[in-house]
């Protein structure tokens, strides 16, 4: 009997412990959820008049909103992009500063230090190179004799301007895992490769690499949500120009929810990034954590 | 382990005459791409506005830029809104995590593993995610504008919760007991056993929240639309914005200006950084 009370005090102190970080999750994060997702269903009151419910209406707007879909291929374009090129510059990185290599320190510096600049300042550095004509990247392929693009202005070269900036930004970040994951793989597993005269090139690719598969798709995971979640740069770089060949889903919510005042269309593009989000945490949860577990 | 350089076959004549391998010279080219955004931040922000594109060594050095930089925006307040945005943030995570962290990993509460779940959740729909609604709801709570409202969504950080429950679980039950029989309640027993045995946690924890609301956006850039509220980002990307006209020497010095205690403190404790990114992002 007195264990039994005991342990209902127990729950309850548990309870009271969970509570402000119950609150706040529920205001910041659940509640917001929950509005958006009934929100997509209204349209907005003009003139002080209520939401009308319109059910699915804004999705129908949704499909036939060219924007939206070129947003959305733009979103995939820049996700494709970045992420398996920051990854396999991390990988190679991290394989360059994990060798013997004169100056190692530095270089592990060099490789690092985007990662933590805001990236409205990395933007700000890369405006620099991009700018048509007083910019970094036009005066030296002037020199040469070239006239170089309009980085940032001509739509075919702006998302892969943003692109190359926020691989630049992100390749760091993810080698710092892949130097952990390489740190902690059995000497012995190479010394063995060596004596049987295996070559570098098929060591890695047959041990290093299978090896590091949990490193690669947790970084995958963290790349795939940087993807939507990520939006800073345009503000500076491109505005989501020109002529939203750079927008991005989220910069696109902004742009609905803070210029044009649609609240509720924002609410139903927000609703396609949290199904993103959704798959990215399905496949983290069911994928993933196969092998790491939360106990 | 040994490592891919190693295993390469060096040849003696090659180490006699130093010349640096293949993989040398990549790894320092990779190296120097990388830091040049930075180096050309730094060449821009030193030299007057006419040595942008022209790489002269004897180029005169000028602090000019910082002067007009510091002059033309209000920095000094920009600092002070990220000084207590960060702070602040980083103080109330400790507290709301530690306490939450602490529930997960001791108490027997009813549908724990689906609350935890519930939690885990934020680790990908974030407060930026839901700008249209947060701002809603910040404006409800009369918190448009104010450091608190820019801070308060990220306070109960899923992310926090689940390294503090983490840490906590691994301590030995046996050094509760101890402290039980002493007499102390469940809060001297998180005060006095737990919190100071997972220290590297919170260290490891508090720099990546510091670095990553020093550095953080969008949501500040929705929630405030004053001086009096926004921080560093915030006010350089207004100040920077293409439509200001301001000059590009004047940009990069407020640029750096921006980064700098970041940067500086990177630099200075490099280790506890790596470490810290590290210790939070394996799971």
């Amino acid at each position: 009997m007195a264990k039994r009370t005991s342990d209902r005090r127990m729950q309850v102190y548990g309870a009271l412990l969970l509570l402000p970080a119950a609150v706040l999750l529920g205001t910041f994060a659940y509640l917001p959820t929950v509005a958006t997702l009934i929100n997509s269903l209204f349209l907005p009151g003009f003139r002080g008049s209520p939401p009308e419910f319109v059910g699915l209406e804004n999705y129908a707007l949704l499909i036939e909103d060219r924007t939206f879909w070129k947003v959305a291929r733009n979103n995939l374009i820049y996700a494709l992009g970045t992420i398996p090129t920051a990854i396999a510059l991390a990988l190679g990185m991290a394989l360059f500063v994990n060798g013997r290599l004169p100056g190692r320190g530095l270089v592990r510096m060099a490789y690092f230090t985007p990662t933590i600049l805001p990236m409205i300042a990395a933007a700000n550095i890369w405006m620099f190179f991009y700018a048509p004509q007083i910019g970094l990247f036009n005066n030296l392929l002037g020199a040469l004799g070239v006239t170089g693009p309009n980085w940032l202005g001509d739509p075919s070269v702006a998302l892969t301007s943003v692109i190359a900036m926020a691989v630049w930004k992100e390749a760091g970040f993810f080698m710092i895992f892949y130097l952990a994951a390489l740190q902690s793989i059995p000497p012995e597993l190479e010394e063995a490769a060596n004596l049987e005269g295996t070559s570098r090139w098929s060591f890695f690719w047959r041990v290093t690499f299978p090896l590091l598969m949990p490193t690669t798709l947790f970084v995958l995971i963290n790349a795939l949500i940087n993807a939507v979640r990520v939006v800073d740069h345009l503000f500076i770089l491109t505005k989501g120009g020109p002529n939203n060949a750079t927008n991005l889903l989220l910069y696109y919510v902004y742009e609905n929810a803070f210029s044009f005042f649609d609240r509720t269309y924002a609410a139903t593009i927000t609703v396609i990034i949290l199904l993103v989000l959704a798959v990215v945490a399905t496949v983290k949860f069911t994928v993933l954590d196969r092998r790491t577990h939360y106990q | 382990m040994t490592t891919p350089t190693a295993a390469a076959p060096t040849t003696p004549s090659r180490r006699l005459v130093r010349v640096p391998s293949l993989e040398t010279t990549a790894a320092w080219l990779l190296a120097i791409v990388w830091i040049f955004p930075l180096l050309y931040a730094l060449w821009a922000a030193f030299h007057p506005l006419a040595f942008m594109v022209r790489f002269d060594l004897l180029a005169p050095l000028t602090l000019d830029n910082f002067t007009n930089a510091w002059n033309q925006a209000p920095f000094e307040r920009y600092y002070l809104n990220t000084f207590l945005l960060v702070t602040g943030i980083v103080a109330a995570q400790f507290v709301v995590c530690t306490l939450a962290g602490f529930a997960f990993a001791r108490f027997p509460i009813p549908g724990k593993d689906t609350l935890f779940m519930l939690v885990l959740i934020q680790l990908f729909v974030f407060p930026e995610v839901l700008i249209v609604e947060n701002y809603r709801i910040a404006s409800g709570l009369g918190l448009v504008d104010t450091i608190t409202g820019i801070g308060l969504p990220y306070v109960a950080s899923a992310f926090g919760i689940f390294l503090l429950r983490q840490t906590f679980k691994t301590i030995p039950r046996e050094l509760e007991d101890a402290a039980r029989v002493e007499g102390c309640g469940w809060m001297a027993v998180l005060l006095k056993v737990y919190v100071p045995l997972a220290k590297p946690t919170y260290l490891a924890y508090g720099l990546v929240s510091i670095s990553h609301h020093w550095n953080n956006f969008l949501w500040p850039l929705v929630v405030t639309n004053s001086v009096e509220s926004r921080p560093l980002t915030v006010g350089l990307g207004i100040f920077s914005a293409p439509e200001t006209g301001v000059n590009w020497a004047t940009i990069s010095a407020a640029t750096l200006l921006s980064i700098a205690p970041l940067l500086v403190a990177f630099l200075l404790f490099q280790r506890q950084f790596v470490q810290s990114f590290l210790r939070a992002g394996i799971r």
